[in-house]
């Protein structure tokens, strides 16, 4: 397994502002898919380094602003 | 130049009825077909940004042709030029307008939800001020052709914002969202265990 | 042991023999319904002592051990810790708030508490005012069917203000009906003026709730503690109790026979000492409706503390600890709960939203026989979905029961799918409230 650095980061949807438009999903299909329903089930894990661009692009095309990227 | 006003600001116009569509689109989580879901909110985005650089191009190309007197001031401030002080201002405020929904939008993460809303929202107010000031600025949208571009587009917007008006009063409201699910689970048995 | 009942509901039972330390919270038994004065609460218990500066209460509540006895078992001064911290750091005046919305059906401890000793939970109320340096405080409580609790705390209120016993003002606030209502976030949603339903975490309360100051919110039963903890020590405190898990508690008992009782017991109490003899098939129900369902069997060799309950997937909760009779449907009876639980979701998020409705519909096809070969597994598996996946714990605790219900009830199950039910009473046997919310003022 790989080491990863203090530092890292990892996903956050807020379920409340989640409205299942499912955007995330599309662009970072590595680490988040949609269950049965249509809402985003996230690799709670720490984004692994090569994922952190697609990671950006999928919190900032969020409709509602649900998905966050926080420090670990 | 006066010419290239004039043109970038039919474009600007039909680009700015897309980007009102694409929004709608967007907020009903409707979906173009063939296209993924990202494809709907990242062109609405990219599209309000092309959008406003027509809108630049027009508006500069307006103040620098030598032909009529219109400060740069007046693009932003509304009812200042003294070329077609009424039609020139309506297009200041609906210049204005959109730049304060596509400004919150790059600094959406420092705003407040509701602040973020409440200036989107205007947009609704913007698209139709840009077209009564395109109609009437000048008489290109009066006739012909572009007369029937102008119509099309406002069909599109009006008939969009009822289509959504109407869909958002049809909403279950939260407090009512649980019981709704409940009737629907419990009235299909066969469906809740065959999922 | 001697009892004084609280006219109606449940029984009171004042102490054990064995521990003479008990009961410390509840008073001693005497004449039933009298309101207790002020001036008897400070005969028993002595002044309030307040520590005269912010933070000193702090390090006694750390030795003593206390946890906080809405459910969650959060120690209580790292709570404090971090209001105050929070409050120095962004320079505003922390709230704080005693949390009576107990919310859960089959508990009553904190009316209880509040009807019997309310004088020691709003001495806590100051003393944890005093240690966060709090300006304002709330007491939050459920209307009470039966007693009219909001006049009797009302009484208590005026009581001290005319003795001046109190130094930060302190406001009753009513909490609607809902299961939901005693989550912190939703707590303060409502107390900001709109609807009791959770908000998202971060930011955590005690960095950011009412009108944007950081706030504590204690259970009463954990303030009624700290006000005695406060007078008598934390070696007092732990002298009951075990080593990890000190002190008393106020427990629900529920046995097959007699009505619930409210009793102060020591944590790591034997559930077979609480429970009396159980018969070997039933099967008991640990923590509430959030809880676990335990054969009775292994239930036996339990105590009442989370060292205890945790390697059997239980944890101690509010101290609900119920005795299923064993002429009852388990299925059944988890059945009214699920159903009643997915109603009082806030509908906020789509996975508790979809999650627990279809859960609920399920686990009545299988409570009355009619479920498909699918069933268990689709039981499963959203309950696997919607953990973790909420704003708060709702799905989670939902999931958490039904799971435990499938593993204690699978043979009962699996003569479920084959049209049997080894139950002879059909009668309802775990309290489900009355009318569901229909619309927003439900939740006000």
């Amino acid at each position: 397994m790989r080491a990863v650095s203090p530092a890292s980061e990892k996903l956050l949807v807020n379920p409340i502002e989640c409205a299942g438009h499912g955007t995330c999903a599309e662009l970072l299909p590595e680490l988040i898919t949609l269950d049965e329903w249509g809402y985003p089930v996230v690799d709670p894990g720490p984004l692994p380094p090569g994922l952190e661009r697609d990671a950006r692009k999928a919190v900032s095309a969020c409709p509602t602003l649900a998905l966050r990227l926080l420090r670990a | 130049m006066w010419y290239a006003s004039r043109a970038t600001g039919v474009v600007a116009l039909l680009l700015l009825t897309a980007v009102m569509i694409l929004g709608l689109l967007v907020t009903r989580q409707g979906r173009l077909p063939g296209l993924p879901r990202f494809a709907v909110s990242g062109l609405h985005r990219n599209l309000s940004l092309l959008a406003a650089v027509f809108v630049v191009i027009h508006v500069l190309t307006a103040v620098f042709d030598g032909y009529v007197d219109i400060p740069i001031t007046a693009s932003v401030i509304p009812f200042t030029s003294p070329y077609e002080r009424f039609w020139l201002g309506l297009g200041a405020v609906s210049l204005d307008l959109m730049l304060a929904a596509i400004v919150t939008s790059l600094l959406r993460r420092h705003l407040s939800r509701r602040a973020w809303r409440a200036v989107h929202l205007l947009a609704y107010l913007s698209w139709p001020v840009a077209w009564v000031h395109s109609m009437f600025s000048s008489g290109d949208l009066q006739h012909g052709v572009l007369l029937i571009l102008a119509i099309g587009c406002a069909a599109a917007v009006v008939g969009g914002a009822a289509w959504r008006l109407i869909a958002a009063a049809r909403d279950v409201p939260r407090a009512e969202r649980v019981s709704v699910q409940m009737s629907a689970v419990h009235q299909q048995p066969e469906e809740t265990t065959s999922r | 042991m001697t009892t004084a009942t609280r006219q109606g509901s449940g029984d009171h039972v004042s102490g054990m023999g064995e521990t003479g330390e008990l009961p410390r919270l509840l008073p001693p038994a005497g004449p039933g319904g009298q309101a207790p004065d002020l001036t008897a609460h400070l005969a028993r218990h002595g002044r309030l002592p307040y520590r005269e500066r912010p933070g000193v209460l702090i390090g006694d509540i750390e030795q003593a051990g206390l946890t906080g006895r809405g459910g969650a078992a959060f120690p209580v001064h790292r709570k404090l810790a971090a209001v105050l911290e929070a409050a120095g750091r962004r320079g505003k005046t922390p709230t704080v708030i005693a949390n009576g919305a107990e919310s859960e059906p089959a508990s009553d401890k904190d009316a209880m508490l509040l009807w019997l000793a309310p004088h020691l939970v709003l001495d806590g109320l100051q003393l944890a005012a005093e240690a966060v340096g709090a300006d304002s405080a709330i007491l939050y409580t459920h209307a009470d069917r039966e007693h009219d609790l909001g006049l009797r705390l009302r009484q208590a209120l005026l009581e001290r203000q005319v003795a001046g016993a109190d130094r930060v003002p302190v406001q009753l606030a009513l909490a609607p009906p809902r299961f939901l209502a005693g989550q912190e976030t939703a707590l303060v949603s409502h107390l900001a003026g709109g609807p009791a339903i959770p908000a998202f975490t971060p930011p955590r309360i005690t960095e950011r709730g009412m009108a944007g100051a950081p706030t504590l919110v204690q259970n009463v039963e954990t303030l009624a503690h700290l006000a005695l903890i406060a007078r008598r020590g934390p070696g007092w405190f732990r002298a009951v109790g075990t080593g990890p898990e000190p002190g008393s508690m106020l427990a629900t008992i529920r046995r097959p026979d007699g009505r619930p009782r409210i009793t102060e017991v020591p944590l790591g109490m034997p559930l077979r000492d609480l429970l009396g003899d159980l018969a070997p098939e039933s099967a008991v129900l640990l923590g509430g409706y959030h809880g676990t369902w335990l054969p009775a069997a292994r239930a036996a060799g339990l105590s009442l503390d989370n060292r205890s309950l945790a390697p059997a997937g239980a944890r101690v909760g509010a101290g609900v600890v119920i005795s299923l009779p064993a002429d009852r449907c388990g299925l059944v009876e988890t059945a009214n709960v699920v159903r009643y639980l997915a109603f009082e979701s806030a509908g906020q998020c789509g996975p508790c939203l979809n999650g627990l409705p279809r859960i609920a519909a399920a686990f009545a096809e299988l409570a009355r026989g009619r479920s498909g070969p699918r069933t268990r597994a689709d039981l499963e598996r959203w309950a696997g979905l919607v953990t973790g996946r909420g704003a708060c714990h709702h799905p989670d605790g939902t999931a958490r029961f039904v799971r435990s219900a499938l593993v204690t009830f699978a043979a009962e199950a699996d003569r479920h799918e084959r049209g049997r039910c080894s139950a002879t009473s059909a009668r309802p046997f775990l309290p489900i409230p009355a009318g569901s919310a229909r619309t927003e003022k439900d939740w006000m």
